[in-house]
């Protein structure tokens, strides 16, 4: 990832900060040109929940080169109460910990680094409660 | 009436015994335990560093203080392990936390002490009146090189404390610093292990300077060790604070909550700020708390509290030390440990 997309994206990794659309009132994270629902372009800003439920989850055993040293992890699409769902990892804990409808709480995470030299990657994870 | 308005901790869950690293070096776990006082250490998760802690400590401050994050003038983190050289932590905290971009943002650095420095100034820019709220925060994911003593309880863990002269929950009483030219403790640029003068750390360094600042504090003040609820001292083990309490006055049961080391470690720059933080979660409306700080090379740096009524209020709006040291632990051997502590050579 570079640099440039790496600090496009940082507010919304850093504080799960997604919108609302001014129109129906849906709910989107990560952010939206256009609501799906009405077809607005009008949103205001909503930050998501601090916690949510697991709703499927998978265990990784071969990871990315970033991640081949911290396998197997937990990786899981979450849900929030007010219906957004994210995909990421769950840490601190053992795949076998982990199961669908368990409450998690977001956490603030490395999420890679571009190497010992390069720039390092922040955003949120996922731990159980 | 300045001073903080908002505290908070965070601890990794990571946690190994001193046995385990003992055995791994063929020394005696028992006389070890007895002689540093310390049962484990923190370790952080390989996706923690000094950046991800600091956030997280800020985010609790933030929960008792109830502020918008956007009033905060200035955000300063104290560490000897920020994850660059060059480019702060601040700015990824400040941003984490809300806080930008109308503040002033900087890393501290005084080996342990780097914290309590980063909270005198954020509290003399409130007093001063130029900010309105200021945030400082301490922590660290010390190192200790393989076999070191430090390796038995250099640890993982930070506080953060937000500044300002409303709703505040511990008012400032007095400050004092105390600093010479100590090399006792040190770390060379591009180093990645400290290194240390042996005994040397303890009379002419930890001892002189805790003392220093100890007795010019209370001079300042003009109080006296029984007219406190509590006092913290850094915690490079379990002995050093427990005899510089003694020496200055101070009985076992006021340093008592803030001795959180032998389940935790010395977590350097967040050692005595969250020794303080674990103070404040028992502290009672009017105690008056006591804090000495120590940072190698050297200085010591004092404050006096009074706990506010309003203690009661923010107390359980966030989670309290001993909290997160008593509950969910995940314990590591030693292999692992050194793999997540990266003390293991591997190929790029």
């Amino acid at each position: 990832m570079s640099s440039p997309k790496i600090w496009r994206q940082r507010i919304e990794r850093y504080r799960l900060l997604g919108q609302k659309c001014k129109g129906c009132g849906k709910v989107y994270f990560p952010k939206r040109l256009v609501c799906p629902e009405c077809g607005g372009r009008d949103f205001g800003e909503e930050s998501m929940p601090e916690t949510g439920k697991i709703v499927t989850y998978t265990t990784v055993y071969v990871g990315p080169k970033f991640m081949e040293n911290d396998t197997p992890y937990v990786v899981a699409i979450i849900e929030f109460a007010n219906g957004v769902r994210v995909t990421t990892q769950v840490v601190d804990v053992s795949p076998e910990e982990v199961s669908a409808g368990k409450e998690v709480k977001f956490v603030f995470r490395k999420l890679k680094d571009e190497g010992k030299t390069g720039v390092i990657v922040y955003g949120y994870k996922a731990q159980l409660v | 009436m300045v001073g903080i308005v908002g505290y908070g901790s965070y601890v990794p869950r990571y946690r190994i015994k001193v046995e385990d690293i003992a055995n791994q070096w063929g020394r005696d776990p028992e006389v070890i335990k007895r002689g540093l006082m310390v049962n484990e250490k923190t370790v952080p998760g390989t996706d923690e560093d000094t950046i991800t802690i600091s956030v997280e400590a800020g985010r609790n401050a933030l929960k008792r203080a109830g502020i918008d994050p956007r009033l905060i003038g200035s955000c300063y983190v104290g560490s000897e392990s920020h994850p660059y050289a060059v480019k702060p932590s601040g700015t990824i905290v400040a941003e984490a936390l809300g806080i930008t971009p109308e503040v002033h943002v900087a890393d501290f650095e005084f080996a342990c002490k780097a914290g309590t420095e980063a909270m005198w100034v954020a509290y003399n820019e409130v007093k001063s009146g130029e900010l309105q709220y200021a945030l400082a925060i301490g922590t660290d994911t010390s190192q200790g090189a393989p076999g070191d003593a430090l390796e038995y309880t250099a640890s993982a863990g930070g506080t953060a404390y937000i500044f300002g002269k409303e709703k505040v929950v511990a008012e400032v009483v007095e400050t004092f610093s105390y600093t010479s030219d100590t090399p006792d403790f040190w770390r060379r640029e591009g180093a990645f292990y400290p290194r240390h003068a042996g005994r040397f750390t303890g009379e002419p360094a930890y001892f002189k300077h805790v003392y220093n600042a100890g007795v010019g504090i209370l001079k300042k003040a003009k109080m006296k060790p029984e007219d406190f609820a509590y006092a913290v001292f850094h915690m490079p083990n379990g002995k050093f604070p427990q005899t510089i309490g003694k020496k200055l006055g101070f009985s076992k049961e006021q340093i008592e909550p803030g001795w959180v080391v032998p389940y935790m470690g010395n977590t350097y720059s967040g050692s005595s700020p969250t020794g303080l933080s674990a103070t404040f979660d028992v502290s009672k409306p009017g105690d008056m708390v006591f804090i000495v700080s120590f940072g190698s090379g050297a200085g010591s740096d004092a404050f006096i509290f009074k706990v506010t009524e309003r203690i009661d209020e923010v107390r359980n709006l966030a989670p309290k030390v001993r909290e997160m040291l008593d509950n969910n632990k995940i314990y590591l051997d030693y292999g692992k440990y050194a793999k997540f502590r990266e003390k293991i050579i591997l190929n790029e």
